[in-house]
């Protein structure tokens, strides 16, 4: 199949399947693009997440542009959104239009509080893979339970804590260098 | 012309909301001010609806109020405006990115980046925990009060299971997200 039209019905797929926010769509990205497609690892997909927080827009969107414009450059990041939203456009105009009481329909409620309790499964599944790569040592271990507190139980800005997060990142590093050899 | 506030009032929530599609709300509450093209009960509604269908929550909020403000060209207006913002700063950041990638610098930052990117979404699903299988009902003083819904847990219990056993692990996550709905509507959820 054409890689574009892919890119476009892949993530067209993806937004499909996201209940809720952009950490929804984790799990789905993770079968769909990283064991399927393979057009990225688990790395690049914390990746795109460090950035998608600290940058404008909203995350889901962000991580879209940014996965279509590793394989095929500009066009790729809009076919990708574009396919990401699509979905969106096509249900939410069909509800608007018909179904003016849907989300009080006990039906939707039930279905929705199923979906919930799943998807809380789901995303703890995505992170306990993402672990994997992503927490490697013990400075990285204790970045990660730190920036779990701080943003779970005091609610800290995402984008800060990133921003602060690279920073000690590289000084970690530099430090080791300096130390002489200690870089993995 | 209403096509064009449409597009620019939701370019500018996608260039300044920073954060999931929740971030958005404070800015679709000043368009429905601002404009009046929709009240605070409409758009609670707008959210609940955004809540519970597939696709990214900010998008479908953004063809909800695009809809309901300019029919299907104003949805669809709506959500190109604010997914515009996006696209130019990761693809400027992405090519910025491509240039720098195998700098040892950039691998360093990132060596600090991905745990804590990592922490930040064990700590999204620590909010969808609270909110649907802890179900915080009250909270006064030191005390506070849970509802837990047992038929929630077994539910989630089971999906852990089947992702986790050998023989059902492969199969897609939406298929999980399909029965688990249908156990809510058996269920009563």
């Amino acid at each position: 199949m054409n890689l574009y039209l892919d890119l476009f019905l892949t993530f067209a797929k993806v937004g499909a399947c996201t209940f809720g926010g952009g950490y929804a769509m984790l799990p789905i990205l993770q079968r769909e693009v990283v064991e399927k497609k393979g057009w990225a690892t688990d790395e690049e997909l914390t990746d795109y997440y460090a950035i998608g927080q600290c940058t404008p827009g909203v995350i889901a969107v962000n991580t879209a542009t940014f996965i279509g414009h590793k394989l095929k450059g500009i066009p790729g990041g809009i076919l990708t959104t574009l396919g990401v939203v699509f979905p969106s456009i096509v249900i939410i105009t069909v509800i608007a239009a018909f179904l003016q009481s849907f989300a009080d329909n006990p039906l939707v409620i039930h279905a929705f509080n199923g979906i919930r309790a799943c998807v809380c499964v789901l995303i703890f599944n995505a992170v306990l893979k993402l672990r994997k790569s992503t927490v490697i040592d013990l400075p990285t271990m204790v970045i990660f339970i730190a920036v779990f507190l701080l943003s779970a139980l005091l609610g800290l800005s995402p984008a800060v804590l990133v921003l602060v997060c690279g920073v000690i990142g590289l000084a970690l590093k530099l430090m080791a260098e300096k130390r002489g050899g200690g870089v993995k | 012309m209403i096509y064009l506030r449409l597009f620019y009032e939701f370019f500018k929530a996608g260039l300044f909301a920073v954060g999931g599609g929740l971030a958005t709300v404070p800015f679709l509450q000043n368009i429905g001010a601002s404009t009046g093209w929709f009240s605070a009960a409409d758009l609670a509604n707008m959210i609940a609806v955004s809540e519970s269908t597939p696709g990214p929550m900010g998008v479908n909020m953004a063809t909800y109020v695009g809809f309901t403000v300019g029919g299907v060209p104003g949805a669809v207006v709506a959500t190109l405006g604010l997914i515009c913002p996006s696209i130019i700063v990761i693809v400027i950041v992405a090519s910025v990115l491509d240039r720098f990638r195998g700098n040892k610098y950039v691998e360093y930052v990132f060596y600090g980046l991905r745990p804590a990117s990592t922490g930040l979404i064990a700590a999204a699903c620590w909010g969808v925990v609270v909110i649907s299988l802890l179900h915080i009902t009250g909270v006064s003083g030191m005390q506070v009060t849970l509802e837990v819904s047992w038929a929630m847990w077994l539910v989630a219990a089971a999906v852990y299971l089947f992702t986790h056993w050998e023989g059902t692990k492969k199969l897609h996550p939406v298929l999980w997200i399909a029965l688990s709905a249908l156990a809510g509507i058996v269920f009563q959820l």
